[in-house]
């Protein structure tokens, strides 16, 4: 990989020298606070998570599921805006380099004008976003969402995705892709989907990127079985769901790290 | 064999080139054919497919098969057989006689969508969804409903062809709507009760979404407004232009001449749409929409997204909506349920942006005014959505002269409302 400064690319870079997998950690920022944010985002750090990905609240989270939208719902009756977040990640990367991956919707991105959030977030000190309802297919508002040069899109790939349409999303994508591997909203699952493998292989076929699987994903054994079938793992929900029960307590920071560490020893099989 | 909807099969038909891009084409002369979007759904820089990518390619095989099926002769009959028999196609255009004197302007007539099956516009779309979805291979239907008006349409048309059927309703509006969900219940429907947010239609639209995100190979859904992503905004309005085409053939035949003036409330969009479509072409006929003004225009205390809203992505489409500055979806209130919704269908943003179609509101108080002014001086009570259409052919026909004519579409019947309205009118609880 060519020379970059981008904290994903890096990270990746070295995972693959390391022969390790990667393990991506969805949080909601601002939940239960902004500033317990850059708490969370150090425990999961201390956990052995490769990446972050902050999720940047929206009143009408449709592709999340219930636990998610919970915690959106928190996050806002908390004070949480988009520039609240922006602003958090510089707190966080007063004492981390961890990457972050901003995870979000259309209508909060464009409210705050394209141009202004990607210029924002990357100074701030982000490496990448993924907005969940905006496909290739809008052309125009692609064009308008313009890269930043260290600031990834990253992009995601779905059971449902037509293998002809693999190629131009491969085409487009950045860091890494994101391979949703079920039908349905994001939160735990008892099983793990079958075809995992094949599909990531197909994608991997147009694509030079690293695949990272996630949706439902809730155990070490979970993590396990589908780090050994992709380069990284994204588990969500369970530990929106932590923090979900654990908001109020003080412990909060040490009771996500103690739930995160299985997990990535389960993604990473040491 | 019907003229009526036969006709609405031509119109269909000289109305279906897509892939014409309408932004680079703005000439007025040809709106009509204009206002259609492109390949991915754009009516100019509205609508769109702003969808998961989950759910791409369920849209995807909605447009290929909406496209291959409309212009199907099978489909055409077996859809133009039940609007006939089982909807009770064409309905009336009314000269409303005595409301027309006591407003003492232009001649009032009423498009009674209100006397079809199940008592308002939506089964038009419904019926024709279904019919789709059959071809489709679908054999579960989901939908979302506020008013009820959509949930009941959808039940129903699932109890005439043996599908299972869900639906999903805000807790508040189940409450307040609950005589339709006791009609969903009898038709075999399963009403499911959405507590997130407002617990209105737009919590109801998203509970859908992600039943249909996770039961895409299984289930069409039924989406009931001329709202969402493509193809659903373009397809809705095709289903509901048989009101217009049925208006206009009948207002030649009455009276020789077209309209001076249509009204309709418009909540999504699709019964407004539905009138306005056949007559976008005619210059002379002014259209006027009519949102929710609830308790007036402030910040969450109504639904009127062209008063005090913004340009913004919600559900499946870029849109007129009502939202913060930090892009966050606001509340809504109207007294009627149908009208309660945050998110204009695109087609309308389009026409408004145009100049085409004029958008106004009608507050609860007036729409309340209006639903009682009806029931008194026509022995029609209407239903609260289209009591807001109703309040705006209180202001406009007076203003215009005697010869002058106003069609308002009269989009549902308010046996569903009597409740609510017996509770704002007469601070009365009625027990059932």
């Amino acid at each position: 990989m060519a020379e970059t400064s981008n904290r994903i690319e890096i990270a990746f870079s070295r995972l693959k020298t390391e022969g390790r997998k990667a393990f991506v950690a969805y949080i909601a920022a601002g939940d239960p606070s902004l500033d317990q944010t850059v708490e969370i985002v150090a425990a999961l750090e201390r956990s052995g998570v490769d990446i972050v990905e902050l999720g940047v609240p929206f009143s009408d989270p449709v592709a999340d599921g219930i636990v998610n939208q919970l915690a959106a719902d928190r996050a806002l009756k908390a004070g949480a805006t988009t520039r609240g977040v922006i602003e958090t990640i510089k707190a966080i990367r007063e004492r981390s380099q961890i990457p972050i991956v901003l995870f979000t919707y259309l209508n909060p991105i464009y409210a705050y004008g394209y141009e202004q959030f990607h210029r924002d977030a990357h100074q701030a000190g982000a490496d990448g976003i993924l907005v969940l309802d905006l496909p290739p297919d809008e052309a125009a508002e692609n064009a308008e969402l313009k890269p930043v040069a260290g600031l990834n899109h990253i992009q995601l790939i779905a059971p449902t995705t037509p293998e002809d349409r693999i190629p131009s999303i491969a085409a487009k994508a950045e860091g890494f892709i994101y391979y949703v591997s079920r039908l349905g909203v994001t939160g735990a699952r008892g099983d793990i989907p079958q075809g995992i493998s094949e599909q990531v292989d197909r994608i991997k076929q147009h694509s030079e990127v690293p695949v990272c699987v996630g949706f439902g994903i809730s155990s070490p054994e979970q993590a396990a079985q589908v780090a050994a079938k992709a380069d990284g793992v994204v588990v969500g929900s369970a530990i929106v769901k932590l923090i979900e029960q654990h908001g109020s307590d003080a412990d909060l920071p040490s009771r996500v790290e103690a739930f995160v560490k299985p997990l990535v020893h389960g993604a990473k099989g040491a | 064999m019907w003229p009526e909807t036969n006709a609405f099969f031509a119109h269909l038909l000289a109305g279906s080139t897509s892939g014409v891009g309408c932004g680079k084409m703005s000439s007025s002369r040809s709106l009509e054919t204009t206002s259609q979007p492109d390949r991915h759904g754009h009516f100019g820089r509205y609508g769109g497919m702003f969808m998961p990518e989950t759910l791409m390619a369920a849209q995807f095989e909605l447009i290929e098969k909406y496209e291959q099926t409309k212009n199907d002769p099978a489909f055409k009959a077996e859809l133009d057989a039940l609007l006939h028999d089982y909807v009770g196609r064409p309905t009336p255009l009314y000269f409303a006689e005595r409301w027309t004197q006591q407003l003492g302007g232009a001649r009032i007539y009423l498009k009674r969508e209100d006397l079809l099956h199940t008592g308002a516009h939506k089964i038009n779309n419904a019926l024709g969804q279904i019919l789709l979805a059959k071809r489709i291979g679908k054999k579960r239907i989901i939908a979302e409903t506020g008013a009820g008006q959509h949930g009941v349409a959808t039940a129903t048309v699932c109890a005439r062809f043996g599908m299972e059927c869900v639906i999903y309703m805000g807790k508040v509006d189940m409450e307040r709507q609950a005589l339709n969900v006791a009609r969903m219940r009898f038709l075999g429907a399963e009403v499911r009760s959405v507590t997130a947010g407002q617990m209105t239609l737009k919590e109801a639209v998203n509970e859908a979404l992600r039943d249909w995100v996770t039961n895409v190979d299984t289930t069409h859904y039924i989406l009931g407004s001329a709202l969402g992503a493509h193809p659903f905004p373009m397809m809705v309005r095709d289903f509901h232009r048989v009101i217009g085409v049925e208006a206009r053939r009948q207002v030649l035949e009455k009276d020789g001449r077209l309209p001076d003036h249509l009204v309709a409330c418009v909540g999504g969009g699709s019964n407004s749409i539905g009138l306005f479509h056949p007559f976008l072409e005619d210059e002379a006929v002014a259209m006027t929409g009519v949102e929710a003004g609830g308790y007036g225009i402030a910040p969450e205390q109504h639904a009127a997204r062209f008063q005090g809203g913004r340009l913004g992505v919600l559900q499946g489409a870029k849109t007129w909506l009502l939202a913060n500055d930090d892009g966050q979806i606001n509340l809504t209130h109207s007294v009627s349920a149908g009208l309660d919704y945050p998110a204009v269908g695109p087609e309308h943003a389009y026409l408004h942006e145009k100049g085409r179609v004029r958008y106004t509101f009608a507050t609860d108080d007036e729409a309340l005014a209006a639903f009682q002014e009806l029931s008194k001086t026509e022995g029609i009570i209407p239903a609260l959505e289209s009591s807001h259409a109703l309040a705006e052919v209180k202001k406009l026909a007076p203003s215009m002269g005697k010869d002058a004519i106003l069609i308002c579409n009269l989009s549902g019947r308010g046996d569903k409302d009597v409740a609510q309205a017996a509770r704002y009118v007469f601070g009365e609880e009625l027990k059932f």
